[in-house]
């Protein structure tokens, strides 16, 4: 378990203490992939940088399996350091070296002098990252895609129990990085790794973490599961965030409301099981409500199937329909309320 | 000694080829001596500039600053100059002040910080986050230098001693001037004290393919370093 411990950060600049992260509490359970959501600038890449110590905290601790990582003398700290593995948004391989003696690389820092091992070992990861007929060539031969590939490659090398991705898929194309986050995917669940996973993307959230923590200006302002933040944020930040997930809902809620619609304007939101069942329509029947459909989307979080609708309902039975809908476990929002927050 | 006549009616004051063949090994040999104890000690010299350099590994301004200055101070000193006030140092170093011996000490302390300084900006190219994902997998100072820094800096490395055994083909010219013998030698002593000018022309040319064949080298190197 990672957990921080009243953290925060500052930068001295020019004489001046600017903070970066202001003191916050955050607990990253084993085995679960936890989102780190910000601009550039919130602090995010400082946030998953006081993981491994590449940053000092200001004050507060950090503590990985409870051992505080700020009390470490440099020995203890790059031993430490061997079993959190990370990747970057601009791969950050050594250019001078093959693809294998890349991945060979953490092997060989942390000692390992037998050649059979390190050729097994490397094979191994190669195989894993299905780059085994490029482990000769260099870095520079490779598509980003493949980079990164070579880049968790060596992160994994040492068998980490955590891995940190700094806006690993930033700088990849849209296939690719579907590609570089089902593998992440994939390892997080077999090899039941905690992923740490910074970004400014929501969409990369949905698709893979479990939790998230969404970061405004160094303060985290919202923490929870995946599902509940993206189908209900709260902060206007996060809020931000759901919307450039959902480009055409965003535009289309963002600048006009439905002020010309008739009804009731509610947001609908299905999760798990319920988004395959008729339950909309057999309430509808049942209560002689009209319904119009103004926006909807269905899709996953992570493995967990979701539906949101934005309807218009008239009629005499709106209240009972609603409550029919409630018990069948469909969230409800009104959507004017959504809209002025206040 | 015998000479072929075309050589002789073109440079008619040549009458010992195998005086100028010598002065050419002469030349060679400081030139590799002197080089390769600049790498030697001009590389461990640019480490230290780029690791105590201010926002890098081993920030250390107090040592970066006295580094600098000594290197600085040497490079600033022309190296005819620095030649003769050294001097002492050459005697109570290699026993001598004349020929080979003599001209490696001046030549050295004269091109190791220059060298050093092209080091610690061939370390500069490095991209930081290589050196971050280094420190990530626990690497330590010295298994960074050794792993990551100098051979992702190798090409420009290679490039740098190129420049750095072009400019000392210069300096041992000077030499000639104090008696170190070589090339220069020859051409300060017959060419210009006794305005043999055959003999200037001979050994600027000789000079002159040192240098291109010694760029040639440099940049075939450093093309086959960078190739990956």
């Amino acid at each position: 378990m990672i957990r921080f411990l009243d953290v925060h950060k500052s930068y001295r600049v020019d004489g001046r203490d600017v903070p970066a992260l202001q003191p916050l509490d955050l607990e990253i359970a084993d085995g679960e992939v936890f989102g780190i959501i910000g601009h550039s600038g919130a602090g995010k890449s400082t946030l998953v940088r006081l993981i491994n110590l590449l940053e000092r905290p200001s004050g507060g601790r950090v503590l990985i399996d409870d051992i505080d990582m700020t009390s470490l003398d440099e020995p203890a700290l790059r031993a430490q350091r061997r079993r959190i593995g990370m990747i970057f948004q601009h791969f950050n391989l050594l250019g001078s070296q093959t693809v294998a003696d890349n991945i060979a690389f953490p092997l060989r820092l942390a000692g390992e002098r037998d050649a059979k091992a390190i050729r097994a070992r490397v094979d191994e990861l190669l195989a894993r990252v299905g780059l085994q007929a490029h482990a000769d060539k260099y870095p520079s031969q490779l598509s980003g895609g493949q980079k990164q590939r070579v880049g968790i490659a060596r992160a994994l090398a040492n068998r980490p129990s955590i891995l940190l991705c700094d806006e690993a898929t930033s700088a990849l194309d849209p296939q690719t990085t579907g590609d570089v986050l089902a593998l992440l995917a994939e390892i997080n669940r077999e090899l039941k790794l905690t992923i740490v996973l910074i970004t400014h993307e929501m969409d990369v959230v949905r698709r893979v973490c479990d939790r998230v923590a969404v970061l405004d200006a160094g303060h985290v302002v919202e923490t929870g599961a995946v599902a509940d933040v993206f189908l209900h944020p709260r902060h206007p930040t996060t809020r931000r965030f759901v919307e450039e997930a959902l480009p055409e809902e965003a535009a289309s809620t963002r600048q006009t409301p439905y002020a010309h619609v008739p009804g009731r304007i509610l947001r609908l939101s299905f999760r798990g099981e319920a988004t395959w069942t008729p339950t909309l329509s057999r309430v509808m029947r049942d209560t002689g409500v009209d319904f119009n459909i103004l926006a909807g989307r269905i899709d996953r979080i992570k493995e967990l199937p979701y539906g949101q609708l934005t309807l218009a309902l008239d009629g005499a039975n709106v209240d009972a329909a609603l409550e029919a809908l409630r018990t069948a476990g469909i969230e409800i929002e009104e959507v004017a309320s959504l809209e002025n927050p206040s | 000694m015998t000479t072929v006549p075309l050589l002789h009616t073109l440079f008619p004051n040549i009458d010992d080829w195998g005086e100028l063949g010598r002065a050419c090994i002469d030349t060679l040999l400081m030139l590799g001596g002197s080089l390769a104890l600049t790498v030697l000690i001009g590389l461990p010299l640019g480490v230290l500039l780029y690791l105590t350099g201010k926002g890098q590994l081993r920030a250390m301004p107090k040592l970066y600053g006295l580094t600098a200055l000594v290197v600085n101070v040497l490079r600033s000193v022309p190296f005819i100059i620095l030649m003769i006030v050294l001097m002492p140092v050459t005697y109570f170093l290699v026993g001598t002040k004349l020929g080979i011996r003599g001209a490696i000490p001046p030549l050295v302390i004269g091109a190791a910080p220059f060298f050093a300084r092209l080091v610690e900006t061939a370390l500069r190219e490095v991209q930081d986050g290589v050196i971050e994902a280094a420190q990530a997998m626990g690497a330590s100072t010295w298994q960074i230098v050794r792993h990551v820094l100098l051979p992702e800096a190798r090409a420009g490395i290679a490039a740098g001693i190129t420049v750095t055994a072009i400019a000392l083909v210069g300096y041992t010219a000077m030499g000639g001037a104090i008696g170190s013998g070589g090339l220069g030698d020859l051409a300060y002593r017959y060419g210009y004290l006794s305005y043999e000018s055959d003999y200037m022309v001979v050994t600027v040319v000789l000079l002159i393919v040192l240098v291109q064949g010694l760029q040639v080298i440099g940049d075939r190197v450093v093309a086959r370093l960078s190739r990956h």
